[in-house]
C-alpha cells in the first residue's frame, strides 16, 4: 500500500505561489489581448471586404485544426531563434515567458474570434440601422452600438473560455518554464513526492476551476439582457 | 523550406523522415478514434443519468463531469501515468509492461474519461431539447422509463448532436498531442524528434500542421455526410 507523505508541499508553497503567479499573468494577458485581437477578426471576419473576410476566416481556422501543445512547443523552438537572429541578441536572453503569451494570445484569439462573432450575430439588426441612421459611421457604430450589446451578451462565454485558458496554461510544461503545474512537477520529482505534488496541483486547479465556473453561473442570471 | 528532407532515411535506415510522421499519424489516429469510441459509450452512460428521475444517479454524473472538466488535462494525464499505477494495489504490475503499450493504454482511458464529460454534457443538452411531450408520449403508450429512452429519447437525441459532437471529436484529436507529455510517439512528437535529428524546425512544423489540418478536413467532411443524413425533419439543421 503506498503510504502517503505531504511533507515536502508546506515547504515549497512560496515556489508554488511564484508558479501560480506566472500561469495567473500568462492568463490575464491572453485572455486582455486574445479578446482584443479575437474581437477584431470578428469584425474582419463579418466585413464585406471579402480579402478581410478570407483572412480572418483562415486564420480562425488554422488555429483551430492544430492541438494548442503544438502551437507552444514550436514558439519555444522558433520564436526565440527568430527574435535572436532578427534583433541580434545573446543567447542568454529569455524569451520563454513572452513567448508563452505570445503563443496564447494568438491562439485564444482563435476561440474568442468565433465567441464574439456569435455575439455580433446575437445584436438585432435595426441597432446598427438606427446608429448609422442617426449619423454615426460604420466604425462608431460597430464600437460605440454593436460591440458592447456582442460583449454584454457573450460575457459567460467569454469568461468560460478563460476558465478553459487557465487550466491550459498547464501546457506551459512544454518549455520547463515554472508556471503552477510545472512547479509542482518540479518539486515532485526533486523530493520523489510526484504522487502527493500531482494530486495537490490537481485539486487546487479544480477548487479554483469549479469556484470559477460557479461564479459565471451567478453572473449569466445578472448580465442577462 | 527544403522539402527533400523528408525524403531521406533516418539514421538507423529503416524508413524516411516522413515515415516517421506518418508513424505519428498511425498513432494519433489509432488513439484519437479507440478513446473516442470509449468516450461516446461512457458519456452516453453519464447523460442519461444526468437527466433520469434518480437522484443518485443524478449527483454521480454531475459531479463526474464537475471533476474532469475543471482539471487541465496534463494534470488528469499525469495522475494516469504517474499516481495511479503508484497508488492502486498491484499497479506496478502496469508499470513493467512495454512502454509504447503502457503509454498508449495510459492516453487512451485519460482522452476517453476526459472526453466523456464533454459527451455526457452534450448528450444531455440533446434529451433536454426534446419537447417534453416526447417522453410522456412515451410512457403513455406503455413503455418503460428505458423503454422510452432507447426507443424514444435517444435515437432522436443522438441525432440533433451530431454538429456539437464533431467538435468534440476534433477536439480529442487535438487533445492527443498532450500525450507527447508521457513520451507517446504521436504525431507532435514525432515532429519534434525530427527537428532534434536534422534541425529542420520549418519543415517540420510545416509537415506537421499540414497533417494535422488533414486529419481536421476528413473529420469535418465525414461527420458532415453523416449530419445531412441524420438531421431531422423539421429541425433547422442544427440544435436550435
Amino acid at each position: 500500500m503506498y503510504e502517503f507523505d505531504w511533507s515536502s508541499i508546506p515547504g515549497a508553497l512560496p515556489f508554488l505561489w511564484q508558479g501560480m503567479k506566472l500561469s495567473l499573468a500568462i492568463t490575464a494577458v491572453a485572455v486582455a489581448a486574445g479578446m482584443v485581437w479575437g474581437t477584431v477578426l470578428a469584425v474582419l471576419r463579418l466585413s464585406p471586404v471579402a480579402p478581410l473576410s478570407f483572412f480572418a476566416a483562415s486564420y480562425v481556422s488554422l488555429f483551430r485544426s492544430v492541438p494548442l501543445v503544438m502551437v507552444l512547443l514550436w514558439f519555444f523552438l522558433i520564436v526565440p531563434q527568430l527574435l535572436r537572429d532578427l534583433l541580434h541578441l545573446s543567447h542568454a536572453a529569455d524569451f520563454r515567458v513572452a513567448s508563452a503569451m505570445v503563443a496564447f494570445a494568438l491562439f485564444e484569439a482563435a476561440y474568442y474570434s468565433e465567441i464574439m462573432r456569435a455575439g455580433i450575430q446575437s445584436v438585432s439588426k435595426g441597432q446598427r440601422s438606427a446608429a448609422l441612421a442617426l449619423g454615426m459611421t460604420p466604425l462608431q457604430a460597430m464600437l460605440l452600438v454593436v460591440l458592447p450589446q456582442a460583449f454584454r451578451n457573450m460575457l459567460p462565454l467569454l469568461l468560460t473560455q478563460a476558465i478553459i485558458l487557465f487550466q491550459d496554461t498547464s501546457l506551459v510544461y512544454v518549455s520547463t518554464l515554472a508556471e503552477f503545474f510545472g512547479a509542482a512537477y518540479l518539486v515532485g520529482n526533486r523530493d520523489g513526492r510526484l504522487v502527493e505534488l500531482l494530486l495537490f496541483a490537481s485539486a487546487v486547479y479544480f477548487v479554483l476551476c469549479s469556484a470559477a465556473s460557479g461564479l459565471v453561473r451567478v453572473l449569466r442570471g445578472r448580465v442577462a439582457v | 523550406m527544403d522539402l527533400r528532407i523528408f525524403f531521406t532515411p533516418v539514421p538507423t535506415g529503416e524508413t524516411t523522415y516522413l515515415g516517421w510522421l506518418l508513424a505519428g499519424l498511425r498513432t494519433t489516429i489509432a488513439l484519437s478514434l479507440a478513446s473516442w469510441v470509449l468516450a461516446l459509450a461512457l458519456g452516453t452512460m453519464l447523460g442519461i443519468f444526468r437527466t433520469v428521475p434518480n437522484r443518485p444517479l443524478r449527483a454521480f454524473a454531475g459531479a463526474y463531469v464537475e471533476v474532469f472538466r475543471n482539471v487541465p488535462l496534463l494534470a488528469q494525464l499525469f495522475i494516469w501515468y504517474f499516481v495511479v499505477p503508484e497508488i492502486v494495489p498491484g499497479g506496478h504490475w502496469f508499470k513493467s509492461i512495454d512502454p509504447f503499450v503502457q503509454a498508449f493504454l495510459t492516453s487512451m482511458a485519460c482522452l476517453a474519461l476526459f472526453t466523456a464529460a464533454r459527451v455526457c454534457e452534450q448528450v444531455r443538452a440533446g434529451i433536454e431539447a426534446l419537447p417534453r411531450g416526447q417522453k410522456s408520449a412515451g410512457l403513455a403508450l406503455g413503455l418503460t422509463l428505458p423503454q422510452t429512452y432507447r426507443f424514444v429519447l435517444l435515437p432522436m437525441a443522438a441525432r440533433l448532436i451530431v454538429p456539437p459532437l464533431t467538435s468534440e471529436m476534433v477536439n480529442i484529436f487535438k487533445n492527443s498531442a498532450v500525450c507527447s507529455t508521457i513520451g507517446l510517439l504521436e504525431l507532435a512528437a514525432q515532429g519534434r524528434q525530427l527537428v532534434d535529428y536534422t534541425a529542420h524546425a520549418y519543415e517540420s512544423f510545416f509537415a506537421v500542421t499540414v497533417l494535422y489540418l488533414l486529419v481536421n478536413a476528413v473529420i469535418l467532411v465525414v461527420m458532415r455526410a453523416v449530419e445531412s443524413r441524420t438531421r431531422v425533419p423539421g429541425y433547422l439543421g442544427s440544435r436550435k
